[in-house]
């Protein structure tokens, strides 16, 4: 059990000149859970590497105090436990039951010990293997729950989980809540930081907002947080349970056939696909994860040969897996899930240029194109600044304007929308919208039930019924 | 791990595969004749069945070295200095003789006599096993070796990272030929994202104590038995003889001299 006193808590990354957090006064009781909230940007990350003792002392300047149990983090280590977002970046050991063992190892703790805690923890998360599978052998929401189990192994009196599901799909995300659930007893302090507000409130009896200008703006139990706050907090990004998102219907009605993939198959990875995308449409592409939607993103981008079957489109003989890197960004532009492995400039404007210089476009006419994107997803204030440095929303918007600078008629896209705050996320499903209405054909793959119900014109299932992913 | 069951070599401690891999090749390495690398491999491969790789295994992770072998016979015929010996054939201004054709097949025989034992021990040892050794046997330092062992943990997301980063750069207007220049910036977007993984897999293990500065105890026991020891002894004693019948048959050509 560990207790959390903040007192005009501040800190700023060495090198930067805004402070990441500041002014946060903060106590957390025994065994309280508390529900993390704020805009991108607030702190909230910056805060839970704090407690958890990971701020090195010459990394960056401290304000104001920061106890756990009236000690310094970083000397109550032993005390904290944290669960961070991307599982494969947790994981030390080849084996399951090695790697919940590693951190017991490193307390010192004797090896007659060792595997009873090994076992219990694995019994607590649901871990439903035995101890020597092999961790590379696990979907992302059962290497997820083995991570806690690792972090729940060390008995932490408080336990901090940083969007410990903002990694995963709908299946594997309520694999873990309910892990959290089971793993966590009462005597554990625990404090979340998750996007997805309504799945996480089963989880907490407390909710703390952080601004992002400094200081905490709200604090109660979620009834009273969201019944005082809810519409400012929506307004700032925050996805507040029960705000509903208005339909974006199409306006137009669609025309002419841009690309048609006939029962396109690659073994193994995705099972044979029919389907049509024509001007004017949004077409969800659902389906439980490892069915082939990003198999079969990549084959209507032109980016993979499928093995059997065809796809045809935009007049040519050839299929678009053939065609010429230049022909194929004039005709149809892809939208990666992990935006930073499109970028390959170091700056935002040279991004936005670098399509189009491709293509032999004039420098005046590069020159408007990239002012035009840089307004339209108002990303003008970055523009000298460097892609990877980008927040998620900022990169998420990158990536799809540097898709849109060689002005391709079909989009494909892949997950969109996952895990973006709420307010990304509209400015999103608007852009989304505005592009159908001018004429674009859209392919969406997404499992993000929101954006199918107020976006997409039409859905198209692929695979088996839902389940969780196996690589 | 790619080995058959009755293998009473491969289950040997990983350190004393790996000493006796070292102790049985560098002795080797003092010698220029074809004859001491022949014996040795001929050696190496009798103790084969004993570690229990399958043949076709070992060939498929040895292939890389054919390439080698072939690529020092090649050189070796164009410009070996040392051109005594009878003459066998004269390609135009190369002439190829026995001197030639000795020291190019006695190269030859040393690529394989000495990656062999290496092939062998890694193809039998666990990574895992491999660092618990290291630790608990040769006394390395816990965070080289446990954090190697994560790094390697790492590797094969590599692979998929390449073929991601490859796709993208189609998709933002690149042919995915075989320009060198798009091969070195995907190799440098490559190094920058495991760079990234591998900080914050530093962060997350550091977080779970690995930097307390307590001293580690190991759940998994590593064992150094009477039996480790006599394979040490025994790959001493065995590369001692090969010197020795080269030396005294004659062969022996020392490598400094």
């Amino acid at each position: 059990m560990s207790e959390v006193h903040l007192r005009g808590f501040g800190w700023r990354h060495a090198g930067r000149r805004a402070w990441a957090v500041r002014g946060l006064d903060l106590t957390v009781r025994h065994g309280e859970r508390v529900l993390l909230l704020g805009p991108s940007g607030a702190g909230k990350s910056t805060l839970l590497a704090a407690l958890a003792g990971l701020l090195p002392e010459d990394s960056g300047e401290a304000g104001g105090t920061i106890e756990i149990d009236g000690l310094d983090p970083r000397k109550a280590r032993d005390r904290t436990g944290i669960l961070f977002q991307d599982p494969q970046t947790q994981l030390v050991m080849a084996r399951s039951g090695d790697d919940v063992a590693f951190g017991l190892e490193n307390r010192g703790l004797p090896r007659a010990e060792i595997w009873p805690r090994v076992a219990e923890s694995l019994e607590r998360v649901g871990f439903p293997y035995d101890i020597s599978r092999s961790t590379a052998a696990l979907s992302g929401g059962e290497a997820q729950r083995l991570a806690l189990a690792g972090v729940i192994a060390l008995r932490p009196g408080l336990l901090l989980l940083d969007e410990p599901t903002a990694n995963l799909d709908p299946a594997g995300a309520a694999l873990i809540r309910d892990a959290i659930a089971r793993a966590v007893g009462p005597d554990t302090t625990l404090i979340i930081v998750e996007h997805r507000v309504a799945e996480a409130l089963p989880l907490v009896d407390k909710v703390v907002v952080i601004e992002p200008g400094g200081g905490v703006r709200a604090q109660g139990t979620p009834a009273e947080v969201f019944a005082a706050y809810g519409e400012d907090l929506a307004e700032h990004g925050v996805w507040v349970p029960g705000c509903r998102i208005a339909a974006r219907p199409s306006r137009v009605a669609p025309t002419d056939e841009l690309v048609r993939a006939e029962a396109v198959t690659i073994p193994g990875r995705l099972p044979a696909v029919t389907l049509t995308v024509r001007a004017g449409e949004v077409v969800a592409v659902t389906g439980r994860n490892g069915a082939g939607k990003s198999t079969l993103a990549l084959v209507l981008g032109g980016l993979l040969a499928p093995v059997a079957g065809r796809v045809t489109g935009f007049g040519d003989r050839r299929p678009p897996h053939r065609w010429r890197a230049r022909t194929l960004t004039r005709r149809i532009g892809s939208v990666f899930q992990n935006p930073e492995h499109q970028f390959v400039t170091g700056r935002v404007a040279d991004e936005l240029a670098l399509g189009p210089r491709r293509l032999g476009r004039p420098p005046a006419e590069v020159r408007r194109t990239v002012d035009t994107l840089l307004q339209r997803l108002r990303l003008e204030k970055l523009a000298a600044a460097n892609p990877y440095t980008l927040s998620g929303g900022e990169a998420r918007r990158l990536s799809v304007a540097t898709a849109l600078a060689t002005a391709p008629r079909l989009l494909v896209l892949d997950e969109p929308t996952f895990g973006q705050d709420r307010r990304t996320w509209l400015e999103l499903a608007d852009l989304i919208a505005e592009l159908r209405d001018e004429g674009h054909g859209i392919v969406a793959v997404t499992h993000d039930g929101d954006f199918v119900r107020t976006v997409a014109d039409r859905t198209s299932v692929i695979g088996g019924p839902a389940g969780e992913e196996r690589p | 791990m790619t080995v058959t069951a009755a293998a009473p070599l491969a289950r040997r401690n990983p350190v004393a595969k790996l000493g006796a891999a070292l102790l049985f090749t560098l002795p080797l390495v003092a010698t220029l004749d074809p004859v001491t690398p022949a014996v040795a491999l001929a050696v190496e491969l009798v103790a084969l069945p004993f570690f229990g790789v399958r043949p076709g295994v070992l060939a498929r992770r040895a292939w890389p070295l054919l390439i080698a072998a072939f690529g020092v016979l090649v050189s070796m015929l164009l410009f070996a200095a040392d051109r005594g010996g009878a003459l066998l054939v004269s390609l135009g201004p190369l002439d190829v003789t026995t001197g030639v054709l000795s020291a190019a097949t006695g190269l030859v025989l040393r690529i394989f006599a000495v990656a062999l034992p290496g092939i062998v021990v890694f193809t039998t040892t666990d990574p895992t096993d491999l660092a618990d050794a290291l630790v608990q046997n040769a006394r390395a330092p816990e965070r080289f070796a446990v954090g190697a062992l994560a790094a390697f943990r790492l590797m094969p997301l590599l692979g998929d990272e390449w073929r991601m980063l490859t796709v993208a750069r189609r998709a933002r207007g690149a042919d995915t030929g075989r320009d060198p220049r798009a091969f070195v910036s995907t190799g440098f977007a490559l190094l920058v994202g495991a760079l990234r993984r591998g900080v914050r897999l530093a962060v997350a293990m550091d977080a779970r104590g690995f930097d307390s500065g307590i001293p580690r105890t190991h759940a998994r026991v590593s064992s150094f038995t009477r039996a480790d020891l006599a394979l040490l002894v025994v790959s001493g004693l065995a590369s001692a003889a090969i010197l020795t019948l080269a030396v005294a048959t004659g062969w022996f050509r020392p490598i400094i001299g």
